[in-house]
Order: C-alpha cells, then structure tokens, then sequence
C-alpha cells in the first residue's frame, strides 16, 4: 500500500517518543500507561486515543515528549533515594498506645 | 456577566457535583467556587507553613535526641504539606507569590491556633495530639472535597500525618503518667490547647460565613459542629486513658444524644485571634516575613544560573 519512500519519511525512528498518561475516573491521578512515536503532540494526542482508549479506559489523557521527562537513574536508586528505614518513627505504627485507646 | 454558554457550563457543572464527580482545573467553573476554593485552600497551606513556628519553638530544646528527632520529621512533613496545598491551589490560576502576599499582608488568614504560644515542652504533646488531631478529623472529611486536586492532596497528606497525632500522644501518655510536675505541665498544656483546638472546626454552623455555599458546592463534607463533636467524642476517653481531668467542666456524656456535652466556645476569643489580636499573630508574620525576606538569596541565585544557563546554551547553539 506505502510506497518505500513514503515508509521512508514515517520511519518510527524519525519520530519523536511520547509517554502517554490516562486519567481513569475523575478525580483520580493520571497514570503512565505507555509510549507512541509521534510527528507533533497534537499528532500524539489522537494516536494516544487510538491506542489507549478504545475501551473506555479513561476521561483525559496527557501527552509528553519522553526528552522532556528528566527521570531518576535506576541504578542509583539506593544512592538517590533514603528509604529512611533508619527512622521508624515516622510511621504510626512505631507509637505504642495505652490499651484503653482503641480510636487514634 | 454570565453568557449562554455560561449558564450551559453552569447546568453541566451542577450535574458533576450532583454525581459526586470531582472538578477538575481545566473544567469550567463558576467564579465563587473557584474564588471559594482559593480562599479555603490557601487558608490550609497558610496553616500548615505557619504552624511549623510553634513546634519549631521547641526543636533546639527537645528533651531527648530522639523526641528531637521526631518533632523535626513532623515539623518537615508540615512544610511539605505546605507546598502540597499551594501547588494545587496554583491549579486554580493564583500565583504562588501572590499567595504570599495576601498572606503577608493580613488579607488571607490561617488556623488561629498557631496565634498561642507555645509556653512548655507538653505543649508539643498538646499539639500533636489535639491540633493535629482535630485537623486529621476535618482533613478525612476533605479527602472526599469536590475539588480534584484538593482531595488528592487530601489523601497524601492524611497519609503522612497517621504518626503526628501519636507523637503527641505518647509525649502526653510519659508526663502524665511522670512526676507530679510533669503532669501538672501535661494537664497545663492540655487546658490552653482545649478550647483554641475545637475553634479549629470554625464558627458554629449558624455563623459560618462560607459554610451553605462550600456544602452546596461540596467543597465541604460535613459541617463545623459535626465534626468538632466527632472530636470531642474521640477525645474525651483518651482524656481518661491519660489520667488528667476534663479540660472543661461541661464535659458530659449524654445518653439520648450519644455524644458528650461541652461548654460553649468564648467565640469573643476566636474572633479576635482570626482578626489579628490574638499572643502571636504578629509575631508569627513577623518571622515569616522575615524568613521569606531572608532567602531572597537563594531565588535570586536560582534565576541567575538560570539566565547563565540559558545564554550558553544560545551560544552553544550558535
């Protein structure tokens, strides 16, 4: 159907990579549901349409160029991120309280 | 002045509120929920930063490393929590400078409870326990807000707050149940928090300014008196469990009603604490004004790398 040349100029490694997020429900927080290769955002928004939500999957959509998403390094988690296990007391659990309180 | 197509957002507007849908920043809104929302979750951001003065007054006196410890994770949650709100309240077409500003300058106000001093080291169990616990009673109804990013700020919020409470709890549970000093200090604190922490839960529902239309709109869940009873009925036994007595005389426990009877608020007080009068107000914007004043420096230092960068990269470009 394409001739080579037209397959030639959409060459997906032409095309710029968006990460794609979806809103489920209202009031609920987009979440990632993955990627497309589009030619402009407006371009990655319908695609992003077609792709995702083809079953009711969600009520907005947002679009972002992957370039444009500066991201922790997975390797250097445990450099990058304390999990802080040193300081139990920032959980509720560590607070003992008196039998008699059953409702904090 | 509303066009028709206004009155057609209006109509779909009410049908989302109606379904309990939440709104969301990029939907149409009327001006005075939007205006509504500004002023309410302003109010809370205020609150939090502001309320990091008094707990903050006892960082460097803390009686052991780890109570030190403990009250400067929960003096940090709250300058998080600060900027939780003030991020979802700029969703809402304000600028974070603005904020500020209003806050400086009188205009916007915050919990009046951060206006009182913060005299012992029990006034950091007093806090916990009572202030964080009366906002963690009005904050659980808010998680359920009409106002999208206001309810998921809600939900982060409670979440890290679950320890705050019990902090304070257990730093009232060791003084009373210390020395004769102790619980004298514990049952000192617990009186002068009392009454400013159940001013928290605002005016009495025939006098709330703000109250018909934020439940209408269901900004808010529940009312002012509802939830301050809630608090009282959840306060009252850990009261006990501490040993101290009653904080106000009137507390009873009423069968028919099932819930306790209590005295009524100096509502004189609270009114003149909110309008400026109150031990700490303007010690409290005061400080602010200066902190903020003070790291002008580091603003002015991010906008200068920013410019630096910035022009490299034209030249690099070039």
């Amino acid at each position: 159907m394409t001739s080579e040349n037209n397959q030639q100029s959409i060459n997906q490694e032409q095309l710029a990579v968006y990460e794609v997020f979806i809103r489920s429900n209202r009031g609920l927080d987009h979440k990632h549901v993955g990627s497309l290769h589009a030619e402009s955002p407006e371009h990655a928004l319908m695609y992003a349409r077609d792709c995702y939500l083809r079953r009711s999957e969600g009520v907005s959509v947002w679009v972002v160029k992957s370039t444009d998403i500066t991201a922790s390094q997975e390797d250097d988690i445990p450099n990058f991120i304390d999990p802080m296990d040193d300081k139990p007391y920032r959980h509720a659990t560590h607070y003992v309280l008196p039998e008699n309180v059953t409702n904090m | 002045m509303q066009t028709v197509n206004d009155a057609e957002e209006q109509l779909k507007f009410d049908q989302r509120i109606i379904d309990e849908q939440k709104i969301e920043p990029t939907d149409w809104m009327p001006d005075d929920y939007r205006k509504n929302l500004i002023r309410q979750m302003s109010q809370h951001a205020h609150s939090e930063v502001i309320g990091m003065q008094p707990e903050g007054n006892w960082i460097t006196r803390a009686p052991t490393l780890r109570r030190k410890a403990v009250l400067l994770s929960k003096v940090q949650d709250e300058g998080g929590h600060g900027l939780y709100l003030y991020s979802a309240t700029e969703s809402l077409g304000i600028t974070r400078s603005k904020l500020i500003e209003l806050l400086q300058t009188g205009v916007a106000k915050y919990a009046s409870i951060f206006n009182y001093p913060t005299l012992t080291w029990a006034d950091m169990g007093a806090i916990g326990w009572l202030v964080d616990g009366a906002a963690i009673v009005n904050q659980i109804s808010l998680q359920r807000t009409s106002y999208g990013p206001y309810a998921r700020a809600m939900i982060r919020i409670c979440k890290e707050e679950s320890f705050h409470q019990r902090q304070g709890y257990e730093i009232m549970t060791v003084l009373a149940k210390g020395s004769v000093e102790q619980k004298e200090m514990a049952q000192d604190a617990m009186n002068r928090n009392w009454w400013p922490s159940l001013m928290m839960f605002g005016p009495h529902d025939s006098d709330s300014a703000h109250s018909g239309k934020s439940m209408k709109w269901k900004i808010k869940r529940q009312s002012n008196d509802y939830l301050r009873q809630k608090f009282i009925d959840q306060t009252v036994p850990q009261i006990e469990a501490l040993g101290l007595e009653m904080p106000d005389p009137e507390l009873k426990w009423n069968e028919d009603r099932g819930h306790y009877d209590s005295g009524e608020i100096n509502w004189e007080e609270f009114y003149q604490v909110i309008n400026g009068s109150g031990p700490c107000n303007y010690q409290r914007l005061k400080h602010h004004k200066k902190a903020h004043k003070d790291g002008e420096w580091v603003r002015t230092a991010v906008r200068a790398y920013q410019e630096k960068q910035t022009a490299k990269n034209q030249t690099n470009v070039a």
